[in-house]
């Protein structure tokens, strides 16, 4: 058949774009979230959420979205802990705040840069709980029903470990976890978890609902899960 | 359109006879991967947008359905091109790489140009068939890196992602587009869904591709 072979070299020209793509990726999303973060910040239609861009993916792992209003909600602090307590929405907003801009990096690759969250120190509420002296560790529940992550004790005291009741200076949406949630600063997302409604401090650590799926229960950025992104 | 001011001795063929376009296992392999890649591009959709991942939740199942299905998609495509049965899609693949003078012109004038005699398929079918068959492997190649993620670096896993997110963004248009031209022209639908298309359909519109199935040189006014 005669002709130019225009379409070969469109298949092998998009197959070279692919590959380029995988290796120089990482570094062409950075540039680009440079350059164009500032034009998405100002885009009134919202339909810039869908482009690739610095953006948060959204995961649920049951069959719908939870979600309580302020009113509905309650924290329950318990387990190893001398005084068991409940926490109003409106109590835990009273407790002293603590202000955190910290990167989100989430195991899959994904990162959201200089996110503003606020909320109370966890190592705060264990304190007002008493933690008893053989409690090692603290398990967490989600009111989705089925989410559930760990922390050790020493990691919980850590001072970038909060309770968030805001994210990027608003109440968290139900997406994003809200009315409450985790923040684990230092760790990969999964280890903060969403729809955060009680604490229980426990004699050992139980890995929760990824890590029965094989991700690390000590999830630290760039040091766990065979990745080395930078610390957050 | 020049078929329907054929005088009617111009030819052997009678403006209605049927032509054969796709045989059977060509429309088989086309329904098949239409059907995957809708499964494929739905799901997609969910485990990406935010809003429907929360409308939905399931994300296991949705995303194992969205990498089983995905990786079935070259499957389908192996069956049809084997040598077995493949023998028209071949041919129509040695079609849709080839670019005619004709072709060209057609795509620098986005088809307004009416001296234009094409083959059995316009440019804008060729560029895109092209497209979509690299495309779909390199989200098959990208959508395993980050299925199983573990022998590679990070920096390629984030590139992957990255690739994987904006190929489908350009595979959506693609697929969209595909979608209008085909509900544009029934008969060309039919000619995917039957097999068949009609001998004034294949004259006006695909001249040559005419002329070479039925033999009919007959005067075309142009």
């Amino acid at each position: 058949m005669d002709g130019t072979p225009v379409g070969r070299r469109v298949f092998f020209g998009i197959l070279g774009v692919g590959a380029v793509g995988v290796l120089w990726g990482a570094k062409a999303q950075d540039w680009l979230e440079k350059a164009v973060a500032p034009l998405v910040a100002k885009d009134g239609t919202g339909l810039s959420a869908f482009l690739p861009i610095g953006r948060f993916r959204i995961y649920t792992v049951t069959g719908d979205l939870p979600s309580k209003s302020h009113s509905e909600y309650s924290l329950k602090v318990g387990g190893l802990v001398d005084s068991p307590f409940t926490l109003t929405y409106e109590a835990l907003r009273a407790l002293p705040p603590t202000k955190m801009t910290k990167d989100f990096q989430c195991v899959t690759g994904w990162r959201v840069h200089e996110v503003k969250w606020q909320g109370v120190l966890l190592g705060d509420l264990l304190d007002r709980a008493g933690v008893k002296a053989r409690a090692k560790a603290i398990r967490f529940k989600s009111f989705d029903g089925t989410y559930t992550e760990s922390l050790t004790l020493s990691q919980a005291r850590r001072k970038d470990v909060i309770v968030a009741y805001q994210m990027e200076g608003g109440d968290i949406s139900a997406e994003h976890g809200g009315p409450v949630r985790l923040y684990v600063a230092p760790m990969y997302g999964y280890k903060s978890i969403k729809w955060l409604d009680t604490i229980e401090l426990t004699d050992q650590v139980e890995p929760g609902y990824w890590e029965h799926y094989g991700y690390d229960v000590d999830g630290w950025v760039g040091r766990s899960n065979g990745r080395d992104d930078n610390a957050t | 359109m020049a078929a329907t001011t054929t005088p009617p001795d111009a030819g052997a063929v009678p403006p209605e006879a049927i032509i054969e376009r796709f045989d059977r296992v060509e429309r088989i392999a086309h329904w098949l991967n239409a059907s995957l890649f809708g499964v494929v591009m739905l799901t997609g959709s969910i485990l990406y947008i935010g809003q429907l991942s929360v409308l939905f939740g399931n994300r296991e199942i949705v995303r194992t359905l969205h990498v089983y299905c995905g990786l079935a998609i070259p499957v389908a495509f192996l069956i049809a091109y084997s040598p077995r049965w493949g023998r028209a899609l071949r041919r129509d693949f040695a079609r849709i790489n080839r670019w005619s003078q004709d072709d060209k012109r057609w795509f620098r004038t986005l088809g307004r140009d009416r001296n234009v005699r094409l083959g059995k398929f316009n440019a804008g079918q060729k560029l895109n068939a092209a497209f979509v068959v690299a495309a779909a492997l390199v989200m098959v190649g990208t959508g395993s890196i980050m299925k199983w993620f573990e022998p590679f670096p990070v920096d390629v896993r984030t590139g992957a992602t990255f690739v994987h997110d904006w190929f489908a963004f350009f595979i959506w248009i693609s697929v969209l587009g595909h979608i209008w031209f085909a509900f544009a022209d029934s008969e060309a639908l039919r000619g995917m869904w039957r097999g068949t298309v009609t001998a004034r359909w294949a004259k006006a519109h695909r001249p040559r591709w005419y002329e070479e199935t039925t033999g009919d040189h007959g005067d075309l006014t142009e």
